[in-house]
């Protein structure tokens, strides 16, 4: 007899969560403590050797967290998650186990603003290298990976522009300099697209967007896919050397297909302390049952405003890879056919200028920086999010001085077509 | 049928943790910090009557039970014996355990151990074979105890969860679901096998 797999919808309600032990609750509680009380000596001590399973301290686990981590897990396909307090918690603590000072990480430089700054100037401070190369050009990874390489790490639909990277080509890079592929999939959602099955090693997410959905918690996400030897050529010491802290046990050899996520959890969580709270953990937990409703009216939605736009006289452009002229239309329908997701630019004739007050004109979009919310969002990149960026980089990040970013909502689509209709007249 | 030793079914894990009692530890460690170790102490306190076999340390003891040097020192009989050494050392290990009468009713070899041939060996006498696992995480992961670091259980239930207490076996009789089949083992499996 073979298991059933449960579809998609039924993993997003039920996966993790399990009625309260003692008190039959079926809502996931919030565990809303710091600390919880050892049996007696000896289970204090195998618990903080790693030899037990269970709860000591929120900063390293909380049982309202642990279902948040097994249901992205089971979404996504992975062996165990770690969820931390933001997007950008999860993408320190992942390079933390992987990079030294000296090392690099060549990433994708279509990449969400704040990840751009956080690469370049925090990393840096590290001593992490960031090498930048082009998702549209698969060589430019090639060309960049030396023997100081240790990760390669991209965005499966790239924010701001929402264009879709061929993860397979680049994992195929990734394989052959023997450095596991880290795939933002914060855009997409597992319920677009699966990283892991296209070759991912490691899967971060900013739980803030589609997830939650809401734009009510900020969360984040690191999902092990279970696939990289980590003690192959002691390339990554963290895993494969024993750990002085732990009595010298080694992380892959103790913990195996999920010794990446443990690693992120009692060397990264412990020490560099990004903890998520139990609250926003059940909060995004609520949001995580709907996902597959609302990613598809999000998807629907942003197609049909995307088309409207595509026919709009003040419009010079539109970059969204569901329309079928889109340069990124074919890699849409590949890794994404459900949907090309709900963030997306487009180009106003009028430039720079014409970005500004389109956004002050809107009155049912929400002009603020975040992407994946129940409500409709507008953002002009260039003079907010990627204001940091020069002008060169500002076109190569897909932020130009007349682009608009979007993301759209689940309103009634009639109302924010109306609207954007309104405010490109105005 | 031939066993895919590269993705168990879970109902084979299942039903192999569900039935047997007694498990002899080959290769098991009284130093603390070892996974051998963890994995004795784990499935003594889940109720498993655990008998550490390692020549090197009779004498001593572990968790209050005295190390043997050899299977043949048992002296009755065992329903699995979880092998916890190199793959190397497998072969030797099967051999002995096939002279014992009765035989026991599982090999099991540990996480980053495999032997096919003397896979092969044991289940042409009847045993059942489980390869490159550790039964404390797949025992953890079936009663879903190991979801308490986040791990993916691969099972769903309804049910009211446990308390566990010391020396409770706990139910592995959830939904499971893609049983150990996941792309990412399978992948995890043929990546190995690619690069060895
Ligand atoms: C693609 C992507 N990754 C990471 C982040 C960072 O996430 P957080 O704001 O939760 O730290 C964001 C936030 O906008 C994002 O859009």
């Amino acid at each position: 007899m073979t298991d059933r797999l449960p579809g998609f919808s039924t993993l997003a309600v039920h996966a993790g969560a399990q009625p309260d032990p003692t008190t039959g609750a079926r809502a996931t509680p919030i565990y809303q403590t710091t600390s919880f009380v050892f049996n007696d000596a000896d289970h204090a001590a195998s618990l903080f050797g790693l030899q037990a399973f269970g709860n000591i301290y929120t900063r390293i686990g909380n049982p309202t967290n642990a279902v948040l981590e097994e249901r992205v897990a089971a979404l996504e396909g992975g062996t165990a998650a770690l969820a931390v307090a933001s997007g950008h918690a999860a993408q320190l603590v992942v390079l933390q186990q992987l990079l030294k000072p000296g090392d690099e990480i060549i990433a994708a430089r279509k990449l969400y603003g704040g990840s751009i700054n956080q690469f370049t100037h925090a990393f840096k401070a590290f001593g992490w290298n960031v090498a930048w190369a082009d998702p549209d050009e698969i060589e430019s990874f090639e060309g960049a990976v030396t023997p100081h390489t240790k990760a390669i790490f991209i965005e499966s639909i790239a924010n701001p522009a929402g264009s879709i990277t061929d993860i397979e080509a680049i994992a195929a890079v990734a394989r052959k300099a023997g450095v596991p592929l880290i795939v933002d999939n914060t855009l997409a959602s597992p319920y677009l697209i699966k990283p892991i099955d296209h070759g991912a090693d490691i899967v971060v997410h900013s739980l803030t967007k589609f997830l939650g959905g809401h734009g009510n918690s900020l969360g984040g996400i690191i999902v092990d896919a279970g696939t990289f030897d980590w003690s192959k050529d002691n390339k990554y010491p963290m895993l494969s050397e024993p750990r002085p802290e732990y009595h010298g046990i080694r992380i892959q050899e103790t913990f195996g297909n999920f010794a990446f996520a443990i690693a992120c959890r009692v060397l990264g969580l412990r020490d560099l302390g990004p903890a998520l709270s139990p609250f926003n953990a059940f909060m995004i937990l609520t949001g995580i049952e709907t996902l597959p409703l609302r990613m598809q009216k999000h998807c629907d939605n942003a197609k049909a405003v995307a088309e409207f736009l595509s026919t709009h006289p003040a419009v010079s452009a539109v970059n969204y890879a569901g329309l079928p002229g889109d340069r990124y239309n074919a890699l849409q329908r590949k890794y994404a056919p459900k949907g090309a997701g709900a963030v997306f630019t487009f180009s106003l004739k009028g430039g720079y200028d014409a970005g500004v007050n389109l956004v002050s004109n809107l009155k049912l979009f929400s002009h603020l920086a975040n992407v994946g919310d129940t409500r409709s969002l507008v953002i002009h990149p260039a003079s907010t999010t990627h204001s940091q960026l020069d002008d060169a980089a500002k076109v190569k990040s897909g932020a130009a001085p007349e682009v608009v970013r979007l993301s759209i909502g689940i309103e009634d689509k009639e109302d924010l077509i109306a609207d954007l209709d309104q405010a490109l007249r105005a | 049928m031939q066993m895919n030793h590269d993705a168990y079914d879970d109902n084979y894990i299942r039903s192999i943790l569900n039935n047997v009692k007694s498990i002899a530890m080959v290769g098991a460690s009284p130093v603390n910090v070892r996974p051998s170790y963890f994995a004795f102490k784990y499935l003594a306190q889940r109720g498993y009557d655990m008998i550490p076999v390692n020549p090197g340390h009779v004498g001593k003891e572990l968790m209050g039970k005295p190390f043997v040097a050899s299977l043949a020192d048992i002296g009755r009989p065992i329903d699995m014996i979880d092998i916890f050494r190199n793959s190397s050392h497998i072969m030797p290990v099967v051999e002995e355990a096939l002279k014992l009468s009765p035989p026991p009713k599982v090999i099991w070899m540990q996480l980053g151990a495999r032997d096919d041939a003397a896979a092969e060996k044991a289940e042409a006498a009847g045993l059942k074979v489980v390869m490159n696992r550790c039964p404390k995480i797949e025992y953890g992961r079936l009663s879903s105890e190991i979801s308490w670091m986040g791990v993916n259980s691969r099972t769903l239930s309804s049910k009211r969860a446990p308390i566990p207490t010391q020396g409770m076996r706990l139910s592995l009789n959830r939904t499971s679901f893609s049983g150990g089949q996941t792309a990412a083992s399978d992948r995890a499996a043929k990546n190995k096998t690619e690069t060895p």
